[in-house]
């Protein structure tokens, strides 16, 4: 009975979000869609080799934004085709990850009692394995990966943390009188867990996940730098930026421009999922 | 006439948020004499808590006291006053109560020890010194085997047992107030019984005032010989305890009584107080009670009414100070004709 | 120990039932174990302990105690949102604990129960007339616009408007709450409401209005309410019988009446004298018990309110015999082997060790 403030939210009331997240939501905005017209947007094929003798390694200028790199390809055009690649490898290992960790984490926590202490054993177990080292020897024992394989790879070692987030919300929700409710009115186990169970641990999840999509794009950066992610020349930030390492003293602009986007992209993830986690939005979706 | 122990002067707490200024607490004046008992009665919403939160000087940011207020304990001004120098009276002369008394205490030390750690911050006993005090403090609450108790942690004891233990962490020191914010409401009724006749019997012994904040009107009318009537950051009405139910002057009050299912009364419907309280970012401009009020009418939506005096120590924020006889023609409040939201 | 008792079968007092009870209850019990395959060792806890009542058709029955006495599992178990261990139920005759799949779905639509927290009652993901219209759903009583306007007419029901229902209940007060979670219990038409401490968390004058509110829908629907709380003051306005819980035991039960006139088990007799009264004039000789309710994993023997007992005739037979809930004036029950009359003779409590005759006590003139 004793709140000390007492604000009450009118829904219709606008909130002018921050300096931060405008920039972050337009950083991320603006790469989304140059990545997706990236064969519109690249001035140049990222693939072609046009004159290795003449035009290698030519510092950033108005032809090459971001200069070219060894083999002459333009490195603008390289990193807009990498950043389809090493996002649509986050998103799609993110989504894996996410449903796996949900499913498991509902399964754990609706259930409880015996069948939840054998899962939650076993995700322990899961848990203390490094996720990097885990990745390396995946990746390392199947040779080269094609990109199904290693969005794969990526999304069966992201789910552990989503699972135990989701079973935990799941433990708590379960018990909510709401819940109680729907099983009074005669709902059955299959309604309460997508209607009442799953949205209400979806939310946390998501969060979860988005900072795992950031930790997983960082993750495919370094496969790729090790030259175990995707292979050349195929473009990936990771690769652009292992083939830039050699000339880094003289052609710095081929591994210090992906490395900036890849950070820049990092940063706006994690600065929108803290936003959304804590703005007017998680009154409604995140309780 | 001597001073009072504590005189609040025009109070006033504000939120400062992203949804606009709160104002939780907004010209609050009241007194307390030494060893009285005053009630300060509301709902939530009321800003009883911020009250006494601010007396305490524990507002945290975005809510600030604004200037213009005064809180003057022992001739003392503690809106000016150093951190330095209240935490030299929290606990020592002034004291609190919470509601809750799980979290008011902390799980990783024993009892006996968070009773002590009283005398050992202001008094600078030695640890065997304030161990002892301690526990015959706890002993002095109606605790059985003091000794033993006072080695148990928290989650060990009972919610009773809990309250004592800040009770007796309360009167360590022997302050001179105590404000108790809802000291029974987490508690069962038997021990509530209990813990009010402690206090009390307490009282009697140290001569503390105490503060009751609380929506129980039972208790008030139990323990306090006046009573402070709280409504949209305000005033609205204070008398002597059995003025205040005899015939209270403000609409809320009566409202108040009168919702109250009392034992032994004829089964009926109960009288109810129509809407909502409003919210502290948009306070009306006239009389805040106005749309809920069955005596309203033009001045009371524009105009904001004064503390009248309507009695010997008797003070009601309502026009009907100055125009009784609109009290016979009751009406259904505003809000109910609008249809407006049931609360 | 002497024989367990046997449950009195709680005839509705003063009122005539037409026929069987609307529910009836019998022995009751719930224990739960705590400790499990990884932790010490076991522990019971008895939270319900052989309790019987009967509920008639419109009538509301108050079950009143304090934290720990195990009302609010008994009106859990009564729908079997928590499996009772024993005991019987029966509700318009049919046999509750054993129903299964499609019947006991079937029995849901006409048992409901409304929560004590407003802030958990309700899905936050949900708009207000989705979870109105589940019921609905579940139970394939209504569809598309059918269940819209049926949706909206039980929001005017409950005394808000029907464009509520699009809204997020964080919208909304703690009293409006309480009144959507109302709507959503009555949307199957149900004939009896459990109300688990419905407007404890509520100010005072919100409560008012909510209680107000379940009087008007019972008038109107014919309803029967079992109506369970820890504020004496509500209880009695709304209930027609009491029942008083303690330690999983109904140690009194009689009209509401009777029960605020002549509360004869010693416990009922305390509790009365610990409500502050909001009337400053009434100075009352209040009976202050000693001591905190023991835990339920570890009950007194006998009486397993004996420790805390004021009755003057309170002896050593008290800890040994268990007292049965009996009739000690018409209607009116009361666990205690000291109020006379009671089954439990002179000579049997002699042999426990008694020393004082049953002796008739009533602190509290009404």
């Amino acid at each position: 009975m004793g709140e000390v403030a007492v604000v009450q939210h009118t829904p219709s009331a606008r909130r002018v979000p921050g300096a931060g997240t405008l920039i972050a939501g337009g950083f991320l905005g603006i790469l989304l869609v140059a990545a997706i017209a990236a064969p519109w947007l690249a001035p140049h094929d990222p693939l072609a080799q046009p004159d290795i003798v003449g035009a290698r390694l030519v510092p950033p200028g108005a032809e090459h934004p971001f200069g070219t790199d060894a083999f002459s390809r333009d490195v603008f055009s390289r990193v807009l085709y990498g950043a389809r690649i090493s996002l649509a490898v986050g998103v799609l290992a993110t989504a894996l990850s996410v449903t796996l960790g949900t499913a498991y984490g509902i399964a754990a926590g609706y259930a409880g009692g015996v069948l939840d202490t054998i899962l939650m054993r076993l995700l322990d177990g899961f848990l203390a394995i490094p996720r990097v080292l885990l990745v390396l020897v995946l990746v390392s024992a199947t040779g080269s990966l094609s990109l199904p394989a290693l969005i794969t790879v990526l999304g069966l070692t992201g789910w552990f943390h989503v699972a135990r987030l989701v079973r935990a919300e799941a433990l708590v929700a379960r018990e909510l009188d709401y819940v109680t409710a729907a099983r009074a009115l005669g709902a059955n186990g299959w309604r309460i867990v997508s209607r009442h169970l799953l949205p209400n641990v979806l939310t946390p999840a998501v969060v979860a996940a988005v900072l795992g999509f950031a930790h997983t794009v960082v993750l495919e950066a370094g496969l790729s730098y090790l030259g175990l992610g995707v292979q050349p020349p195929a473009p990936s930030w990771g690769n652009i930026m292992l083939e830039g390492t050699e000339q880094l003293r003289t052609a710095w602009w081929v591994a210090l421009f992906p490395g900036i986007v890849l950070f820049a992209t990092v940063i706006s993830v994690n600065t929108l999922a803290e936003r959304i986690r804590s703005g007017p939005a998680g009154a409604i979706f995140l309780r | 006439m001597t001073e009072p122990l504590l005189s609040v002067e025009n109070l006033r707490t504000y939120f400062h948020t992203r949804d606009g200024v709160a104002r939780a607490v907004d010209g609050v004046s009241l007194e307390v004499n030494r060893g009285e008992t005053v009630g300060l009665v509301g709902e939530s919403g009321s800003g009883k808590s911020v009250t006494a939160l601010s007396i305490m000087r524990l507002i945290r940011h975005p809510g600030r006291i604004e200037q213009g207020s005064r809180v003057v304990f022992e001739g003392k001004d503690l809106t000016l006053a150093s951190e330095e120098e209240m935490r030299r009276i929290r606990g020592n002369r002034i004291a609190m109560i919470f509601q809750e008394p799980m979290t008011a205490l902390n799980p990783v030390f024993n009892v006996g020890d968070q009773v002590a750690e009283v005398a050992r911050i202001h008094e600078r006993s030695s640890r065997r010194a304030a161990w002892r005090k301690a526990v015959e403090m706890l002993a002095l609450t109606g605790i059985p085997s003091p000794e033993a108790r006072a080695r148990d942690y928290p989650h060990q004891l009972s919610g009773g047992m809990r309250q004592r233990v800040l009770i007796a962490m309360a009167l360590m020191m022997q302050p001179e107030l105590i404000i108790a914010d809802e000291p029974t409401t987490a508690l069962d009724v038997t021990i509530q019984a209990q813990i009010l006749e402690l206090l009390r019997d307490l009282q009697h012994r140290f001569g503390t005032a105490i503060l009751m904040i609380t929506h129980d009107l039972g208790v008030i009318a139990e323990t306090c010989s006046r009573v402070i009537v709280m409504y949209g950051g305000e005033v609205v009405e204070q008398a002597q305890t059995e003025v205040l139910f005899a015939a209270p002057h403000h609409p809320y009050t009566e409202g108040l009584l009168q919702a109250i299912p009392r034992v032994g009364a004829i089964r009926q419907r109960l009288a109810v107080i129509p809407g909502t309280v409003p919210p502290p970012t948009r306070w009306p401009d006239g009389c805040r009670f106005h749309d809920r009020c069955s005596y309203s009418w033009e001045r009371t939506e524009h105009e904001h009414p004064p503390l009248y005096q309507v009695g010997e120590g008797h003070f009601s924020r309502c026009h009907l100070a100055e125009e009784p006889e609109r009290r016979a023609q009751p009406h259904t409040p505003l809000v109910a004709r609008r249809r407006v939201d049931a609360a | 120990m002497t024989a367990p008792h046997t449950g009195g079968d709680g005839a509705p007092a003063g009122k005539a039932p037409a026929g069987e009870p609307l529910l009836s209850v019998k022995n009751l019990s719930k224990t739960f174990s705590s400790g499990g395959l990884f932790r010490g060792g076991k522990e019971l806890v008895h939270a319900v302990n052989g309790v019987s009542f009967d509920v008639g058709s419109g009538e509301t029955l108050g079950i009143v105690g304090e934290s720990g006495c195990g009302k609010s599992t008994t009106g859990r178990c009564v729908l079997r949102l928590i499996e009772p261990s024993e005991g019987e139920i029966r509700f318009t005759g049919r046999d509750v604990r054993a129903l299964e799949g499609r019947k006991l779905r079937e029995l849901r639509q006409d048992m409901q129960i409304v929560f004590q927290d407003p802030f958990s009652s309700l899905n936050p993901r949900m708009t207000v007339g989705a979870s109105i219209r589940e019921g609905l759903v579940i139970h394939e009583i209504a569809e598309g616009s059918a269940a819209e306007a049926r949706v909206g007419a039980l929001l005017e029901e409950v005394g808000m408007r029907a464009e509520y229902s699009v809204r997020y209940p964080h919208e909304f007060s703690g009293g409006q709450r309480q009144r959507i979670g109302i709507a959503r219990a009555l949307s199957v038409e149900p004939k009896l409401v459990v109300c688990d401490e419905p407007v404890s968390a509520l100010d005072v004058s919100v409560q008012a209005q909510v209680l107000n509110l379940l009087q008007d829908l019972q008038r109107q629907r014919k309803l029967s309410y079992v109506f369970i709380a820890h504020d004496l003051s509500v209880v009695e306005h709304i209930a027609d019988r009491v029942a008083v819980m303690y330690l999983g035991k109904i140690v009194e039960l009689t009209t509401a009446g009777e029960l605020y006139r002549e509360p004869l088990m010693p416990y009922t007799q305390a509790l009365l004298s610990a409500v502050p009264v909001a009337d400053p004039t009434v100075r009352r000789q209040r009976i202050v018990l000693s001591g905190d309710v023991p835990s339920p994993a570890d009950m007194p023997p006998g009486c397993v309110f004996h420790p805390r007992c004021h009755h003057p005739a309170k002896d050593a037979a008290c800890t040994r015999i268990v007292p049965p809930l009996e009739e000690k004036a018409p209607g009116h029950f009361a666990a205690c082997i000291k109020q006379p009359p009671t089954q439990v003779s002179w000579e049997q409590q002699r042999e426990a060790g008694g020393e004082h005759a049953p002796d008739r006590y009533l602190p509290i003139a009404q």
